[in-house]
């Protein structure tokens, strides 16, 4: 059910501030949530003004900077700051997407971090994706076949092989998924946009030999049909990948199965 | 795992910024709701109608009241947009225009249309 106030231990406190150094010239002010789960306090919203003068141009670089010289207690995931890894997936400025590949230029006043929206937070901009990471496991993301297994590689035509491009691409950041209102609201039944952007990939892969199975388990009032095509998913990959266009196919094939 | 349970949850609706895909999408179920309301009032007055001319005046008195006029001008915008918006749910339904450019522009369409024929057929109302 959508429930739109925050529970009363996840309402937001004020933080700290901590001002920019002496001298700085260039000055940008990242508004960090922050939440540590000993403390037994609320969240709260810390502001850090940094120099941008002595920062790399990426979000993440001002997140590394502020946990290297102001705040070493400031938590978060970070792995290849190259946008394939998905780690550094946070809301920022409004909107989900990884902190290395976003210009901190590229955002007008404030800079505001929060973690990917409506998760349980594990401590400060790190949510737990243990649910998520269930609900792809449900849908058996790898190839399942009957026949024997060939004494070379599975073919594909060159077509059949297209039928992948924008799919595998996906890095399972889970931005779209935590974008999605409907997302927000069901989350213990609907299974997301990245997740039923993967049950696409494998129900067109066409090596795949369990495309019947794996229709059969989407076909559920909640777990595929949640989506309203609200399209955040679209909107903030960033990857650019379409998971609205993937479901909306996925919804396709129910309907022509039917006949 | 006692701890899971104290985990607060991150801010959604709060704090994410609002884009025409999303504010199409809420309105398009607003004016759902508004219109299963307002379809509610179309009975009362049909009732009012087959009941007699006293109670027809009364109901239709209210309706050509000036706040009356003003909860028809919502609905009938109300009206022409979830048609509009509906148009564009039928042929996303088809796979066709889900890709994030189309759908901006249709978003602003559908909003655009949907005033447009709201103002024409509230001036034609008022010239026929």
């Amino acid at each position: 059910m959508a429930e739109f106030r925050l529970p009363k231990n996840s309402r937001i406190s004020k933080g700290k501030k901590f001002e920019a150094p002496k001298g700085a010239k260039n000055v940008k002010t990242f508004r960090i949530y922050r939440w540590e789960p000993e403390s037994g306090e609320n969240p709260r919203v810390d502001s850090f003004a940094i120099d941008l003068d002595k920062c790399g141009p990426m979000v993440l670089d001002a997140v590394i900077k502020i946990k290297n010289e102001i705040d070493p207690t400031l938590t978060f995931r970070r792995s290849c700051r190259e946008g394939i890894c998905g780690s550094c997936a946070f809301n920022i400025d409004g909107k989900n997407t990884l902190a290395c590949t976003t210009r901190i230029t590229d955002i007008d006043g404030d800079v505001r971090i929060y973690p990917l929206p409506h998760m349980p937070v594990v401590k400060d901009l790190v949510p737990d994706l243990t649910h998520f990471y269930a609900q792809l496991e449900s849908i058996e993301p790898w190839i399942k076949t009957d026949t024997p297994a060939p004494t070379r590689e599975r073919l594909q035509t060159p077509e059949d092989r297209a039928k992948l491009d924008g799919l595998y691409e996906c890095i399972l950041c889970a931005c779209c998924s935590t974008s999605c209102p409907s997302y927000w609201w069901n989350p213990e039944r609907y299974l997301g946009p990245a997740v039923l952007l993967q049950a696409y990939r494998w129900i067109v892969d066409s090596r795949d030999e369990a495309t019947g199975d794996r229709l059969d388990d989407l076909e559920d009032p909640f777990k595929l049909y949640r989506c309203h095509t609200i399209m955040n998913c679209t909107n903030t990959c960033p990857k650019g990948l379409n998971p609205a266009k993937a479901i909306q196919e996925t919804k396709k094939l129910l309907l022509e199965r039917r006949g | 795992m006692s701890q899971q349970a104290n985990r607060p949850l991150s801010p959604h609706i709060q704090i994410y910024r609002w884009q025409i895909a999303m504010a199409t999408s809420i309105a398009h179920r607003a004016s759902g709701i508004l219109l299963s309301v307002g379809s509610v009032f179309l009975a009362v007055w049909l009732i009012a109608a087959a009941s007699g001319p006293d109670a027809f005046a009364s109901v239709n008195g209210f309706a050509a009241s000036w706040f009356g006029q003003l909860v028809m001008f919502g609905w009938s915008f109300a009206l022409f947009y979830h048609l509009c918006n509906g148009i564009r749910h039928l042929v996303w339904d088809v796979g066709v225009g889900l890709d994030l450019e189309t759908a901006r522009l249709t978003g602003y369409a559908a909003f655009g249309v949907a005033a447009a024929l709201t103002l024409f057929v509230w001036i034609w109302a008022f010239i026929a």
